[in-house]
C-alpha cells in the first residue's frame, strides 16, 4: 500500500510538470504585462521591474528559474502585492479557505449521504420526490443568490448570526452552509442514484432471503458499495472547494485563497497565478490518491501493487 | 401421510406494470413432505422463479401474492417483513443461480455467514465464526477457516455456490429452496454442486424446492416434478409418473426436445411450438439418415495460438500473458460439422474468433479455401469474409440495437454489394429473412421487440446473406430455452443440407454437440485434448476428461441417473495464467502419474480418435 | 442507400422513439420539456410585443416595482430599464451560451472520447492522460485567462466554456466506447468486413446517442451557471447586453430596496435549469439499458 501510494505520487510528476508548464507558457502567452498600468512607467523603471522578477531573461530560463524556485517552495515574490511573495499569500489564505471548505465538504457529505439513502429507500414516494426537488433547487440557485439570501434571512431579518467575517464559530456558520448547499445536493443526487442500483443487486436480494432486517440490510451491505461513486466524486470537489470561492470570500468578506485565482489572471499577477495554479494541481494530485486508498479499502477487488 | 413441510394452495402472483397487470403465478397447488425434494420445472417466463420468491416475500416492489403458502402450518403469505424475517434464512432459506452476484462482494464470507447466525441463533461474533467454520466445512471446503476471511471474488464458481448453500442451510432450515443453483456453474462443477445437495439433504434432514430448466438435473435430485409454463401448472407428480407416463403435451413436447446422450438421436428434435394442441404431431420425427458430404477440405487450422495480455487487477500491476488457445489444429470438410466442447475459459471462443480473424493469432495458420487468411491483403480478408460468417451466444447482443432488422440482416449487402439498387437489397433480405423462418412484416422492427428465437434467427439471416461456405457458431443455442433451441438447431442442420455449409458449431452442452456434430473437439485450458468423430467420441471416450464431461452431463432419465454412479471430478479449473507444467488436466485428473507432470501429452492416435493423454490406452 | 442518410434514420428514429416514450411516461420530464420550449419561444418572441427596446432608459421610472399600467411588466432596473424586456434578451444569451457552449464541448468530447476509446492501447493511454492534465487545472483559471487572452467576446465566451467542458464528455463517451467496441454486434459487423470508419460511424456512435443527450441536458445547466458566475466577476457579456446570470447578480445586490430584479430573472434562470435537470433524469432513467429490462 505504501509502495503504491509512493508510484502514485512519482507517477504524478510528470502531469504536474505538464501542468505547470501549460499555465507558465500560457500566461506568457498571454497578451498585457504585469505592469501595463494607465500611467505608463518610465522606462528605466519598467526595465528595473522586469530585472527584479527575471523578466528580461529568455522564456525558457524563466522557466527554469521558476522550476528551481519550486523545487525550494518558493513559489516568487507577488506582482500585485508587492511587499509579499506568493508562498506568504498561500500561507496566509489556504487555513482560511481550508476550514470552511473542509466543515462545508463534512456537512455535505453527512447530510447528503443521510438525504440521498433516505430518498433511495422511499423511491418514488413523497419523501423521495421532496427530497429531490430540494436537491434541484441546490444546484439550481446559483451561490451569489443563496448566499445574499442567507445573509437576508439570518443576519439582516432574524440577526441569529453575523454576516461573515471572521471571529468565533458563529461567523463561519453562514459561509459554510453557503457553501455546502450545492454539493449537499449534488452528494444526495450521487447516493441516491448509487444506492438504488445497489439495493437492485443480487446480493441485497441474498441478504433479504436470509431475513436480515432492513436497517442490517443497508448498513452493512448497501451502504459500502453505495458510497463508492460518492467517494469518487469528494476526491476533486474537495480540492477545489478548499481553495477556496471567490463568490463565498466576496459575500461575506473572508480572507481566503478564492480570489487569488480570479485577481491574479486579471491582473497579469503572473506569480500568483502559477502559485494557485501549481497548489491546486498538487491538491488535485494529493486528493485522488487519496481517494484511491479509499477506494481500495472500501472495495477489496481494487488491489494495490 | 405426513404433514407437509410446504403447502402451497392457489398462489397466484401479480404485477402491475406500465403495460398493464400481468399475472406470472396463476393457481398454483403443490405440496412438499418432509425430505422430499420437489423439482418445479419450466421455461423462462413460466414463473417458476416468481413462485419461490413468492413463498419468501421477496417479490419485486410491483409484485403481489394472494393465496396460500403455508409452512409447517404457518401462513406465509401476507406476513408482515417484520414477521417474515424470522422465517427467511432461518426456516426457510435459499439459494440463487448466480453465485458471482449472490454473494456481496464487499464483505469476507466469514462476515457474511456469521451476520446470519448472530441474527436468528443469537450466538456471540466468536460462536458464530466458528459455527460458519463448521458449515465450510460441511459443503466439503478445504481450509474453512482461511476462506472465512476471503472475499468471495478469491473463491471459484463452485466455491461460492458451496458458500451459499453452507449459508443458507447453516440455521437448519426446514425447506431450502433452490432455484437453478448450477444453470451458472460448468457441467463439471454442477455434478460435484448437486451430489453436495443430495448429500446435504439426508444430514440435515431439509426438504428441497428445486427450481431449474433442465430436466436432466430433476430426474436425477427430485422425488416429485411440477411443470410450470405461463405461469401454471401442467403437470404434477411423482418423478417416474412424470419421465414415463407424461399425461400432458408439453411434459412430453419438452422432454423430447431435449437432445439426449445416452439415446439413438433422432434426426430432427421435437420443437414446442405455441399452440399446445398441435405439439403432438411436431413430436412425430422425421427419420432421415445424416449423410457426410466430407469431400473437399475447406478449412486447415495449423498450430493456432491466441494470447491475451490481461491487465491485472490494480492499477500499476504488470500486464500478463494469457495462453488462450495453445497450438490446435484441425481440418474441416466441405458440409461437415465439428463440434468443440469444453467448459468456460477452455479457450473455444477465442478459438472461433482467431480461425474469422477477428483477434490476433499468436502463431499458426489458418487457411480457409488454400489461402492463408493471416498472408492476405486487408481487402482480400475483406472478401474472403463473405466466405466465413459468424453467429454469436447472446442473439439480443449480436444485434444493434438502434438499428431496424432490414439494416442488420443488409449491412453485408452494403459492404459488397453498394451497387444494388434498393428493390434488389429488399427482395434479398426478404429471401433470406424468409428462409429462416421470419416475415416481412419484421423488416422494419427493432432488434428489442423479437424473442431470443427470433434474434438468433436474425443473425443466421444476416450470415446468410451472401451463402457462405463456412459459419462459426459460439454458442448459438445455450442462452436459449430448450424448445427454441430445438428449433433453432433444426434451423442450421437444414441449411447445412441445403447448401453444403460447413459448421464449426462451439458449445459446452455435450448433447446438443452429439447431435449437430460430425466430429468433435474436447478443449481443455487452450489445449484440444480429444479429436474424434462423434460416434468414437461419445461411445468410446478416451480422454480422461472426455471421459469426465459425459459422466458429468445428467440425463433426463430418473432410472438412469439413479443407477448411474456419480464419481464427479474434483476441483476446479486451474487458472489458465498459471496452468500446470505437462498437462494441463493433471490437477483433476484421477490417473494422473508423475510423467503427466513432466511432459505434456500431444495429441495422437489411439483407436479411431486423437487423444492427448499419456495413459490413453491403459484407460477405459 | 448511402451512409450519410443511413445513420440518420437509425437515430432518428429509434433514439427518437426511446425519448419519446421517456416524455409520455415521466410526467415531470412531460411538462419541464413544455415548460422549457414555451420559455424557449418566449425570449425570441416576446421582447417584439413590448414597446421598450433592452437598453432604453426611461427616466422617469426608475427601480420601479412591476406594474400593468406603465407595461413595465418586471418593473424597471437603477437605470430605468425595461427589466421584462431585458429578461428575454438575457435569455436568448443564457440559453445561446449553454446550446453554443454544449455544441462545443460535444464536438470535441465525443471525437476524443470515441477515438481514444476505438484505438483503444497506447494512443487510448496517452490521450486520456491529457484529459487528467487538463483536470488538474482550475477551470475558472482557464476561462478568465482564455477571456484575457480573445477580449470579452460573447462568441468567445462561448466558445472557452465549450472548449473547458469536454473533459467529462470525453471520459465518458471513451467509456461507453470501451464496452461498445466489446460488444457483439460490432463484432459481427466486423466479421462482415465492415470498416472501422463504417463502424464508428454506423454502430459505435449511434448507440452513444443515449448516453450523450442526457450528459447534454445535464451540460447546458451547468454551463448557464458559469456564465452567471463569470457576471458577478463582472467579466460576463458587456451592458448594455445582459444575459440571466448578470440580471440575476445585479438585483441579488438589491434584493433588499428592489426584490423584482431578482425575483424575475431569477425565476427564468432557476426554471430553466430545473426542466433540463428533469429532462435529463428522466431520459437517464429511460435510457438506462437495466432499467428497461425490468
Ligand atoms: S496425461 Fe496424465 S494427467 Fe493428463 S489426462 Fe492423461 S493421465 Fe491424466
Amino acid at each position: 500500500m505504501l509502495r503504491f501510494a509512493l508510484k502514485r505520487v512519482l507517477g504524478a510528476i510528470p502531469t504536474l510538470l505538464v501542468l505547470i508548464a501549460l499555465a507558465f507558457f500560457l500566461i506568457k502567452a498571454a497578451p498585457g504585462g504585469p505592469f501595463d498600468t494607465d500611467r505608463r512607467l518610465p522606462p528605466e523603471i519598467e526595465a528595473n521591474l522586469q530585472a527584479a522578477y527575471n523578466l528580461d531573461e529568455p522564456l525558457y530560463r524563466q522557466f527554469g528559474l521558476y522550476l528551481g524556485g519550486l523545487l525550494k517552495g518558493d513559489f516568487g515574490p507577488s506582482f500585485q502585492y508587492r511587499d509579499y511573495t506568493v508562498t506568504e499569500l498561500i500561507a496566509a489564505g489556504f487555513p482560511v479557505s481550508l476550514r470552511l471548505g473542509g466543515l462545508a465538504m463534512l456537512l455535505a457529505f453527512v447530510v447528503g449521504v443521510a438525504v440521498g439513502t433516505v430518498a433511495a429507500l422511499k423511491q418514488n414516494a413523497f419523501t423521495d420526490h421532496a427530497a429531490m426537488a430540494a436537491a434541484m433547487i441546490g444546484i439550481s440557485v446559483p451561490n451569489f443568490v443563496m448566499a445574499p439570501l442567507l445573509v437576508l434571512v439570518f443576519a439582516v431579518t432574524l440577526k441569529w448570526l453575523p454576516a461573515g467575517g471572521l471571529g468565533d464559530w458563529r461567523n463561519f456558520v453562514l459561509p459554510v452552509v453557503a457553501l455546502a448547499l450545492p454539493q449537499i445536493a449534488y452528494i444526495a443526487r450521487l447516493t441516491r442514484g448509487s444506492m438504488i442500483e445497489v439495493l437492485r443487486a443480487d446480493f441485497i436480494r441474498t441478504a433479504r432471503a436470509q431475513g436480515l432486517p432492513q436497517r442490517a440490510v443497508i448498513i452493512r451491505h448497501a451502504l459500502k458499495p453505495a458510497l463508492l461513486p460518492v467517494i469518487s466524486y469528494l476526491g476533486p470537489a474537495t480540492a477545489a472547494i478548499i481553495t477556496g470561492s471567490v463568490v463565498i470570500e466576496q459575500i461575506f468578506g473572508v480572507p481566503g485563497l478564492g480570489r487569488f485565482f480570479v485577481q491574479g489572471a486579471l491582473n497579469r499577477d503572473y506569480t500568483l497565478v502559477m502559485g494557485v495554479v501549481v497548489f491546486y494541481g498538487v491538491l488535485i494530485v494529493v486528493f485522488n490518491l487519496i481517494v484511491d486508498l479509499v477506494y481500495g479499502w472500501l472495495d477489496p477487488r481494487v488491489q494495490y501493487q | 401421510m405426513a404433514d407437509a413441510v410446504l403447502e402451497v394452495q392457489s398462489l397466484n402472483v401479480r404485477f402491475t406494470t406500465p403495460d398493464g397487470p400481468v399475472q406470472a403465478v396463476r393457481n398454483l397447488e403443490f405440496r412438499v413432505n418432509p425430505g422430499e425434494t420437489l423439482g418445479i420445472v419450466g421455461e423462462s417466463g413460466s414463473g417458476k422463479s416468481q413462485t419461490a420468491l413468492a413463498i419468501m416475500g421477496l417479490l419485486a416492489a410491483n409484485g403481489r401474492a394472494d393465496g396460500s403458502a403455508r409452512f409447517k402450518g404457518d401462513e406465509l403469505i401476507g406476513l408482515s417483513d417484520g414477521d417474515m424475517n424470522r422465517v427467511r434464512g432461518a426456516q426457510i432459506s435459499m439459494v440463487f443461480q448466480d453465485p458471482m452476484t449472490s454473494l456481496n462482494p464487499y464483505l469476507t464470507v466469514g462476515n457474511q455467514m456469521r451476520h446470519v447466525l448472530q441474527r436468528h441463533l443469537g450466538l456471540s461474533r466468536g460462536e458464530a465464526l466458528r459455527h460458519a467454520r463448521t458449515m465450510l466445512e460441511m459443503v466439503r471446503i478445504s481450509e474453512a477457516e482461511r476462506r472465512l476471511a476471503m472475499y468471495p471474488h478469491e473463491l471459484s464458481g463452485g466455491m461460492r455456490q458451496r458458500v451459499m448453500i453452507a449459508m443458507a442451510l447453516s440455521c437448519r432450515p426446514g425447506l431450502l429452496i433452490a432455484d437453478e443453483p448450477t444453470t451458472a456453474l460448468d457441467v463439471t462443477v454442477q455434478a460435484q454442486i448437486l451430489k453436495l445437495m443430495r448429500e446435504l439433504k439426508s444430514e440435515f434432514n431439509t426438504s428441497i424446492l428445486l427450481i431449474t430448466h433442465d430436466m436432466g438435473v430433476v430426474a436425477g435430485n427430485a422425488d416429485s416434478v411440477l411443470v410450470m409454463r405461463d405461469g401454471e401448472c401442467r403437470e404434477y407428480g411423482s418423478v417416474d409418473k412424470v419421465f414415463y407416463k407424461p399425461a400432458d403435451d408439453y411434459t412430453r413436447a419438452l422432454l423430447a426436445a431435449v437432445p439426449r446422450l445416452d439415446e439413438a438421436m433422432p434426426e430432427r428434435l421435437a420443437t414446442v411450438s405455441a399452440p399446445p394442441t398441435e405439439l403432438g404431431a411436431e413430436i412425430a420425427a422425421v427419420e432421415k439418415p445424416r449423410t457426410n458430404h466430407a469431400a473437399r477440405q475447406l478449412l486447415t487450422v495449423d498450430g493456432l495460438g491466441v494470447r491475451f495480455r490481461v491487465a491485472q487487477p490494480g492499477l500499476f500491476a504488470r500486464a500478463q500473458s494469457l495462453v488462450a488457445v495453445d497450438d490446435v489444429s484441425f481440418e474441416l470438410a466441405a458440409g461437415e460439422t465439428l463440434g468443440v466442447v469444453g467448459e468456460s475459459g477452455c479457450g473455444k471462443s477465442s478459438l472461433a474468433r482467431a480461425v474469422l480473424q477477428l483477434i490476433p493469432t499468436a502463431s499458426g495458420r489458418v487457411c480457409l479455401l488454400g489461402r492463408d487468411l493471416e498472408q492476405l491483403a486487408r481487402r482480400e480478408l475483406k472478401n474472403m469474409r463473405r466466405d466465413m460468417q459468424v453467429i454469436f451466444q447472446d442473439p439480443q447482443a449480436s444485434l444493434d440495437p438502434r438499428m431496424t432488422v432490414a439494416q442488420i440482416v443488409g449491412e453485408p449487402l452494403n459492404t459488397f454489394r453498394p451497387d444494388l439498387g434498393q428493390p434488389e437489397r429488399n427482395e434479398r433480405i426478404l429471401s433470406v429473412l424468409l428462409r429462416v423462418g421470419l416475415a416481412a412484416e419484421h423488416l422494419n422492427r427493432y432488434p428489442h421487440e423479437f424473442s431470443g428465437g427470433q434474434a438468433q434467427r436474425i443473425g443466421i439471416a444476416r450470415a446468410l446473406m451472401f451463402d457462405p461456405q463456412l459459419i462459426v457458431c459460439d454458442e448459438p443455442v445455450s442462452a436459449l430455452d430448450v424448445s427454441i433451441q430445438a428449433q433453432i438447431i433444426n434451423l442450421l442442420m437444414d441449411l447445412q443440407v441445403e447448401r453444403g455449409l460447413s459448421l464449426i458449431f462451439i458449445a459446452h452442452d455435450l448433447a446438443v454437440v452429439r447431435h449437430i456434430s460430425h466430429r468433435v473437439m474436447v478443449m481443455y485450458l487452450g489445449r484440444a485434448v480429444e479429436v474424434a468423430d462423434r460416434q468414437s467420441l461419445y461411445e468410446h471416450p478416451r480422454h480422461p476428461y472426455t471421459l469426465a464431461l459425459i459422466n458429468a452431463v445428467p440425463i433426463p432419465d430418473p432410472v438412469v441417473e439413479r443407477s448411474r454412479q456419480q464419481q464427479p471430478l474434483s476441483g476446479d479449473l486451474p487458472s489458465p495464467l498459471e496452468p500446470p507444467s505437462g498437462c494441463g488436466f493433471r490437477t483433476r485428473c484421477p490417473h494422473a502419474i508423475q510423467r503427466c507432470a513432466d511432459e505434456r501429452p500431444l495429441l495422437r492416435p489411439v483407436g479411431k480418435s486423437l487423444v492427448a493423454c499419456h495413459r490413453a490406452e491403459e484407460i477405459e | 442507400m448511402n451512409a450519410a442518410t443511413k445513420t440518420s434514420t437509425i437515430r432518428g428514429r429509434a433514439l427518437s422513439t426511446d425519448v419519446w416514450e421517456t416524455l409520455k411516461k415521466n410526467r415531470a420530464a412531460f411538462v419541464a420539456t413544455l415548460l422549457l420550449a414555451v420559455m424557449s419561444v418566449m425570449v425570441v418572441v416576446a421582447p417584439i410585443l413590448s414597446p421598450y427596446a433592452f437598453d432604453a432608459t426611461d427616466f422617469d421610472r426608475i427601480s420601479v416595482g412591476p406594474s400593468l399600467s406603465t407595461l413595465h411588466l418586471f418593473g424597471t432596473d437603477a437605470l430605468g430599464r425595461d427589466l421584462f424586456v431585458r429578461t428575454m434578451y438575457g435569455g436568448r444569451i443564457s440559453l445561446m451560451v449553454g446550446l453554443v457552449a454544449t455544441a462545443v464541448s460535444l464536438v470535441i468530447g465525443i471525437a476524443w472520447g470515441a477515438t481514444a476509446g476505438f484505438i483503444g492501447g497506447r494512443s487510448d493511454h496517452v490521450m486520456m492522460r491529457i484529459v487528467d492534465v487538463l483536470y488538474a487545472m482550475p477551470f475558472m483559471f482557464f476561462v478568465i485567462l482564455l477571456m484575457v487572452f480573445f477580449g470579452r467576446s460573447i462568441v468567445l465566451i462561448f466558445v472557452a466554456i465549450g472548449a473547458i467542458n469536454w473533459l467529462d464528455m470525453a471520459r465518458i463517451v471513451r467509456g461507453q466506447t470501451l464496452s461498445l467496441k466489446e460488444k457483439e454486434f460490432v463484432e459481427a459487423a466486423r466479421a462482415g468486413g465492415v470498416s472501422n470508419v463504417k463502424i464508428v460511424l454506423h454502430h459505435i456512435v449511434p448507440n452513444l446517442l443515449g448516453v450523450v443527450a442526457v450528459y447534454v441536458t445535464l451540460t447546458i445547466p451547468q454551463v448557464i451557471l458559469v456564465e452567471s458566475f463569470l457576471s458577478f466577476l463582472g467579466l460576463g457579456v458587456q451592458e448594455p447586453m445582459t444575459s440571466w446570470g448578470a440580471l440575476v447578480n445585479e438585483g441579488a445586490q438589491e434584493m433588499e430596496t428592489a426584490p423584482w430584479m431578482l425575483i424575475f430573472p431569477g425565476a427564468f434562470l432557476a426554471t430553466t435549469l430545473f426542466c433540463l435537470n428533469f429532462i435529463g433524469d428522466g431520459l437517464r432513467d429511460a435510457l438506462d439499458p437495466r432499467d428497461r429490462s425490468n
